[in-house]
């Protein structure tokens, strides 16, 4: 927290007390930044503590505070305080940390929508509430001038409430009716206006009946159903946003012989720009100077390091791993395939959003449905008494009587329980329709690294060095930063194994490390560069000590928890099992048939991979995706319906429908079931509404609705819909 | 039936007070991070002053 200096305090220097106050006067110049980082891995309170203390325990920093709902920190800091750093101690203290930008963040970070239909769902609770106390009164037999006392303030009450609460089923009533389409709103939009104006007239004449409580429970029952939709809904924001927000913001640019910090957004083509090892490519070039090695895997799932050197082509968001290089620009900001790559997924959203849900389904025969039986009921009536006001009084107790609590509550009900139940068990789902295209899959697309892996590479045969050698490779690889030595390096350290004294240490970016060893050279890295061995068709890497022939040091992924019985699981069920991958062909066949999966797809880049899930959806399959990089999030977006692991980008997280939020993929399974079983009771819920109507209109049409039968029908309906989700196991 | 003359303001005026609170709630974001909330209850360092 920042502590500001007390005005009222007095002081012995009168400058320092005016100092301030001229700060404050001049406009007061920001003394600190407001900073956004995405934390995916957080799911605990003692990730929260974690994270905040963290970062709290750095100078500048004055506040950070973890939302766990959006998996976000924000930080409050000195304007010097530079992200990077934040991110590292977060990665440090063993959280991954992303780089958001809050100007792109601005829109989505505050959650306007859910806070105002909670402030509608309020209102109208309070007002239903009242007016509901005021009807008993009425329906208890309150006679004469009470009972048009107590019309009368339920009408102040209720006309207000309607039309303040009502307000989103009137605009999206409005917005179908100009487009020239019915929706659900229209029905609901009608009702509320009906029923209101009808019960206005009657209590103006001192009539026996009004549909006040009818219409603002309407109101609530529905506000309800919408609100829960929204909370399912509430962490499924836009990928290509997220996406937009975790590209490179800012680059160095080389001015003759100085660097320059500038905005990614300002680079042209043609433009000099220096990366660092650690740092992200923020542009599309070619590289003029130095060499180094680029982890690809961000774009193309491909685990090994790529080696680069002067005239070979990078692309964003590409790492640099080893060495430090200059690139020439040649597309930046929009033109990156980074931002291809987010057009793709922002096109495969739109179509997926095609997907018509069961309720969707239901409201198209619905809501013409509704509105022919009360027209017809009003033209019947008046036909048969030529009186207008019996009619419309009919034509009211029609649609308030038919209108769709129950249908309304009937979806969001079961998602919510099913939500609930399945958060439990360790996967967050995000998208409201998710249940119900999930539950239609027949096939199961993977992607191999990060997915079905842990995504690190672990070295074999460690075990069979001696110590002295153990020790060579240990003190050669701590002096790389590349993952495959830093993985020999943790795997020796956990053997116990201590560094030998190697004089003269030095990497040779995108070949391997170099040393003396007792006067011998001894090498760690490629093969064609330690040289004096065969080469190895795996992942691997190799040591040379002195003219001795060189030893390949293999690597391996490791099975993901669960990944071996989720795979048995699907197929036992019957469901097509496909792996996708960008690596190349030996390792993808190689840990397919570890794994058990026949049909494999490999050396697919991020749009091989979207035309595959699209080829699948046209032979007429139910695709489920599941995939954790950046080069998936255009299939996860494409697929029917996608999973992402926990440890997967924010951009990979936000194509997805369902987030696993634990290690395990064995929640998938649960999922899938628990899907089957919620498609089940929506369908139930559609029955039970179904039959309340069939018996509830004949009542309506022949005029035997008072507004206490009215209510009762509605309550009764929308509880049985709603403890029917309830029983959803 | 006078009693209702002051029963009714009264069950009026108190609901309005819980729809305000509620509002001010709301405005105060205290419902932007439901899930964080849970789980900070069960913090030593309970922060008592959360902003």
């Amino acid at each position: 927290m920042t502590a500001f200096a007390d005005p009222a305090r007095p002081s012995a220097c009168p400058a320092c007390d005016v100092a301030p106050l001229a700060e404050q006067i001049a406009g007061s110049a920001p003394t600190e930044a407001r900073l956004m980082l995405a934390v995916p891995g957080i799911h605990c309170a003692g990730c929260i503590s974690g994270v905040e203390r963290a970062l709290q325990a750095l100078p500048g920093v004055h506040d950070a505070r973890v939302n766990l709902t959006l998996r976000r920190v924000a930080v409050e800091a000195d304007l010097d305080v530079d992200v990077d750093t934040l991110c590292a101690v977060l990665t440090e203290a063993g959280y991954e940390a992303h780089e958001l930008d809050p100007g792109v963040l601005a829109a989505t970070e505050v959650d306007a929508r859910g806070r105002a239909l909670l402030m509608r769902l309020a209102v109208a609770v309070f007002a239903m509430m009242n007016v509901m106390l005021l009807s008993v009164a009425v329906w208890s037999g309150a006679e004469g001038v009470t009972r048009d006392m107590m019309h009368w303030i339920s009408a102040a009450i209720a006309i207000p409430a309607v039309i303040f609460t009502g307000q989103p089923f009137y605009s999206s009533a409005l917005q179908a009716l100009k487009a020239g389409r019915l929706n659900m709103d229209v029905p609901i939009s009608l009702a509320i206006i009906l029923a209101v104006g009808t019960s206005l007239y009657e209590t103006m004449l001192s009539g026996e009946h009004a549909y006040f409580d009818a219409a603002i429970a309407l109101c609530t029952f529905l506000l309800a159903g919408r609100y829960l939709d929204h909370r399912t809904r509430a962490n499924a924001r836009s990928a290509a946003q997220e996406l937009a927000a975790l590209e490179v913001p800012r680059a160095l640019r080389l001015n003759g012989q100085v660097t320059e910090t500038v905005g990614v957004a300002d680079l042209a083509p043609g433009d000099l720009v220096r990366v660092l090892p650690g740092g992200r490519i923020p542009v599309d070039g070619v590289v003029t100077e130095g060499t180094t090695e680029l982890d690809r895997s961000l774009m193309t799932g491909e685990t090994l390091p790529a080696a680069a050197a002067p005239g070979d082509a990078v692309h964003a968001g590409e790492s640099n791993l080893t060495g430090p290089i200059t690139v020439e620009v040649q597309a930046a900001g929009r033109d990156t395939d980074l931002a291809r790559i987010t057009d793709l997924i922002a096109v495969a959203e739109a179509g997926r959003n095609n997907y018509t849900s069961l309720a969707d389904a239901a409201a198209k025969l619905y809501a013409p449905g509704v509105h022919i039986i009360s027209a017809l009921a009003a033209i019947g009536w008046f036909v048969a008494t030529w009186d207008l006001r019996v009619a419309l009084n009919i034509a009211a107790a029609v649609l308030i009587i038919t209108c769709p609590c129950a249908l309304g509550l009937a979806v969001p009900a079961v998602t919510t329980a099913a939500s609930a139940r399945l958060f439990r068990k360790g996967l967050l789902i995000k998208n409201g329709t998710a249940l119900e295209r999930l539950a239609q899959v027949d096939t199961v697309v993977f992607d191999k690294t990060g997915t079905l892996t842990d995504g690190a590479p672990e070295p074999m045969g460690l075990d069979q060095f001696d110590a002295q050698t153990g020790g060579i490779a240990l003190a050669l690889s701590q002096g790389s930063a590349h993952p495959l030595a830093a993985a020999i390096a943790r795997e020796l350290t956990a053997q116990g194994v201590r560094p030998v004294q190697v004089d003269d240490i030095r990497e040779q970016p995108g070949f391997g490390v170099e040393g003396l060893w007792e006067g011998k050279p001894v090498r760690l890295g490629r093969a064609a560069w330690v040289g004096g061995g065969e080469a190895v068709g795996t992942t691997a890497t190799y040591l040379r000590i002195g003219e001795a022939p060189a030893q390949a040091i293999t690597f391996t992924d490791t099975l993901r928890e669960g990944a071996a019985e989720l795979v048995a699981g699907l197929q036992a069920q019957g469901k097509r099992v496909v792996l996708v991958s960008g690596d190349v062909e030996a390792a993808v066949t190689r840990f397919a048939a570890r794994i058990g999966i026949e049909e494999v797809i490999f050396e697919a880049h991020p749009a091989a991979k979207a035309e595959a899930i699209a080829a699948l959806s046209a032979e007429g399959r139910r695709v489920l995706m599941v995939g954790d990089g950046m080069n998936d999030t255009a299939a996860l977006a494409a697929a029917d319906v996608s999973i992402s692991p926990a440890s997967a980008l924010e951009a990979a997280r936000a194509a997805s429908d369902m987030v696993l939020t634990g290690g395990s993929l064995a929640p998938i399974l649960d999922a899938m079931a628990t899907a089957v079983s919620a498609r089940r009771r929506i369908k139930e819920n559609f029955t039970i509404a179904s039959v309340y109507n069939l018996l509830a209109v004949p009542l309506a049409v022949a005029g035997l609705c008072s507004p206490l039968i009215a209510a009762l029908a509605m309550s009764s309906s929308s509880l049985t819909v709603s403890l029917n989700a309830l029983r959803l196991r | 039936m006078d009693v209702l003359g002051i029963l009714i303001p009264v069950s009026l005026g108190l609901g309005a007070v819980g729809l305000a609170a509620f509002w001010w709630l709301l405005k105060k974001g205290q419902f932007d991070d439901p899930e964080g909330d849970a789980h900070r209850i069960l913090r030593d360092d309970y922060d008592d002053k959360p902003k």
